[in-house]
């Protein structure tokens, strides 16, 4: 069956509307569109990357509804209704994260471009599993590329922001 | 790397979205969880002409038990049903390969009925409905609901016996008898990767013999296989090191993996043959097989 003949048309414009970073926000686009895109070019939010484009190497990744996401292997219509929270999201009136922070002082970045990958991917680590052991976050990091660093830095700064938002007992 | 054009429907009826797929056909695909659809898209390997969304269906992502069966939405995510104890306590050996899927990221959007239908020959779930011998309902808006074994649903490369009107809609994966084990083990270049070869297991033991063995291989073939042969030799053998050794030479009897440029088809029958041994291993343990029996406690196993 022909698709107008059931008022279907590939170059349909849908209403996307969805809360990004605690505010609500909408935008029109074709079906086609990634949330990667829309994020990027609808709603300017450019700090989330795009680096492979087809799920490999994590930079896109976001939270969706709590739970982490590649932003470029799900389309923008899929999220409608949903609670987004990208890497512009982390930092609160103007103060890093804990997270962001350990980062900095560990020197986890060399050239920034995974960065916003691996930061919202731990912070979903750290929202399921406050203290995972350094085995746990190199499993859930397991999914995010770096060129520059050999992730040592990397494990090194999410290690450290567990161990200053888990002060140990001192009984 | 952006999809072509496509028509786009979210459905809130499973009707609705039956009826979409019976007016369009093989133009139309299912978009589940999107981990392996998309991406398709991306690289334009796949140009459906509509896309039906099922994620605005109510109910199709329930996780239930039934006279200790569980019975699970064709869209329960694949980390809700990794954290989902009731899968943990019916279905151990889905609980056990569920963590070789993809990454964090992949399992919290990716279904367990997607990646199913999908049918990699090379993916995890299918050679655990294989091994469990779950049952799958298909169902199309002409011909209602039909339930299939699993072992009738892999028909080859990326290809299942649904038809292009129907919706996988539901898994259901039948108890453990008691004295059962299980192991799922795979072997990838790199973590998250899909396997070169992967094995689900289970063993049943009865009086300190194998009652019962399964065996379902991934990566080796077109798609998921049972090897029946090393089955049904292990029936009534004791659980040691050189039954489990034979049975990996049985299990790989016959077959001629893939070569591809991450290992040579003799390179896979190798690593399936140690696969079924170590697999075979852990699940006796795991249903209860005399450590010390087994063999000396050294080797090549955790």
């Amino acid at each position: 069956m022909s698709l107008s003949a059931k008022g279907l048309s590939t170059d349909e414009i849908f209403q996307v509307e969805l809360t990004v970073n605690g505010e609500r926000r909408e935008g029109a686009v074709e079906a086609r569109k990634t949330l990667a895109d829309f994020l990027r070019e609808d709603l300017a939010l450019t700090g989330t990357h795009l680096g492979c484009e087809h799920g490999v190497c994590g930079a896109c990744t976001v939270l969706v509804d709590g739970e982490p996401a590649r932003s470029c292997l799900m389309l923008a219509v899929q999220a409608r209704g949903s609670a987004v929270l990208t890497i512009e999201g982390l930092a609160q009136k103007g103060e890093l994260s804990s997270l962001q922070q350990s980062m900095w002082d560990n020197h986890s970045f060399q050239c920034g471009f995974c960065t916003p990958g691996f930061l919202m991917q731990i912070t979903a680590l750290l929202e399921q599993s406050p203290n995972p052991t350094e085995g746990e976050v190199r499993e859930a990091l397991s999914g995010n590329i770096c060129r520059c660093t050999g992730y040592q830095s990397i494990v090194k700064g999410v290690m450290a922001a567990i161990a200053s938002s888990n002060p140990k007992d001192v009984s | 790397m952006k999809p072509p054009a496509f028509a786009y429907r979210a459905p809130e009826s499973l009707q609705e979205a039956l009826s979409l797929l019976a007016d369009h056909g093989d133009e139309a695909k299912v978009l589940a969880g999107g981990q392996s659809l998309i991406p398709l898209l991306s690289l334009r390997l796949a140009r459906p002409t509509v896309l039906v969304d099922l994620a605005r269906i109510p109910g199709m992502a329930s996780i239930s038990e039934s006279d200790g069966w569980l019975v699970m939405g064709s869209m329960v995510r694949e980390g809700h049903a990794e954290r989902a104890p009731l899968v943990g306590r019916l279905a151990p050996l889905l609980s056990a390969a569920l963590p070789f899927i993809g990454h964090p990221a992949i399992r919290s959007r990716g279904t367990v009925g997607g990646s199913l239908a999908h049918a990699d020959p090379a993916a995890e779930l299918p050679a655990v409905a294989l091994a469990t011998d779950a049952q799958l309902v298909a169902t199309s808006a002409a011909r209602g609901k039909r339930t299939l074994p699993a072992a009738d649903f892999f028909r080859g490369f990326f290809e299942t016996a649904l038809e292009t009107d129907e919706i996988l809609t539901e898994i259901r994966l039948p108890p453990l008898s008691e004295g059962t084990g299980v192991c799922f083990q795979e072997v990838a270049r790199r973590h998250g990767d899909f396997a070169m070869v992967g094995l689900a297991a289970s063993v049943r033991l009865a009086n300190g013999t194998i009652a019962d063995a399964h065996l379902a291989l991934t990566g080796v073939a077109p798609q998921p296989i049972r090897a029946s042969e090393a089955e049904l030799a292990l029936i009534g053998a004791s659980p040691t090191k050189a039954v489990f050794e034979e049975a990996g030479q049985l299990a790989t009897r016959g077959l001629t993996p893939p070569s591809d440029l991450h290992g040579s088809s003799g390179y896979r029958t190798v690593v399936a043959q140690v696969l079924v041994r170590r697999a075979l291993r852990v699940a006796a343990l795991k249903a209860g097989a005399d450590y010390e029996e087994l063999d000396s406690g050294r080797g090549d196993l955790r």
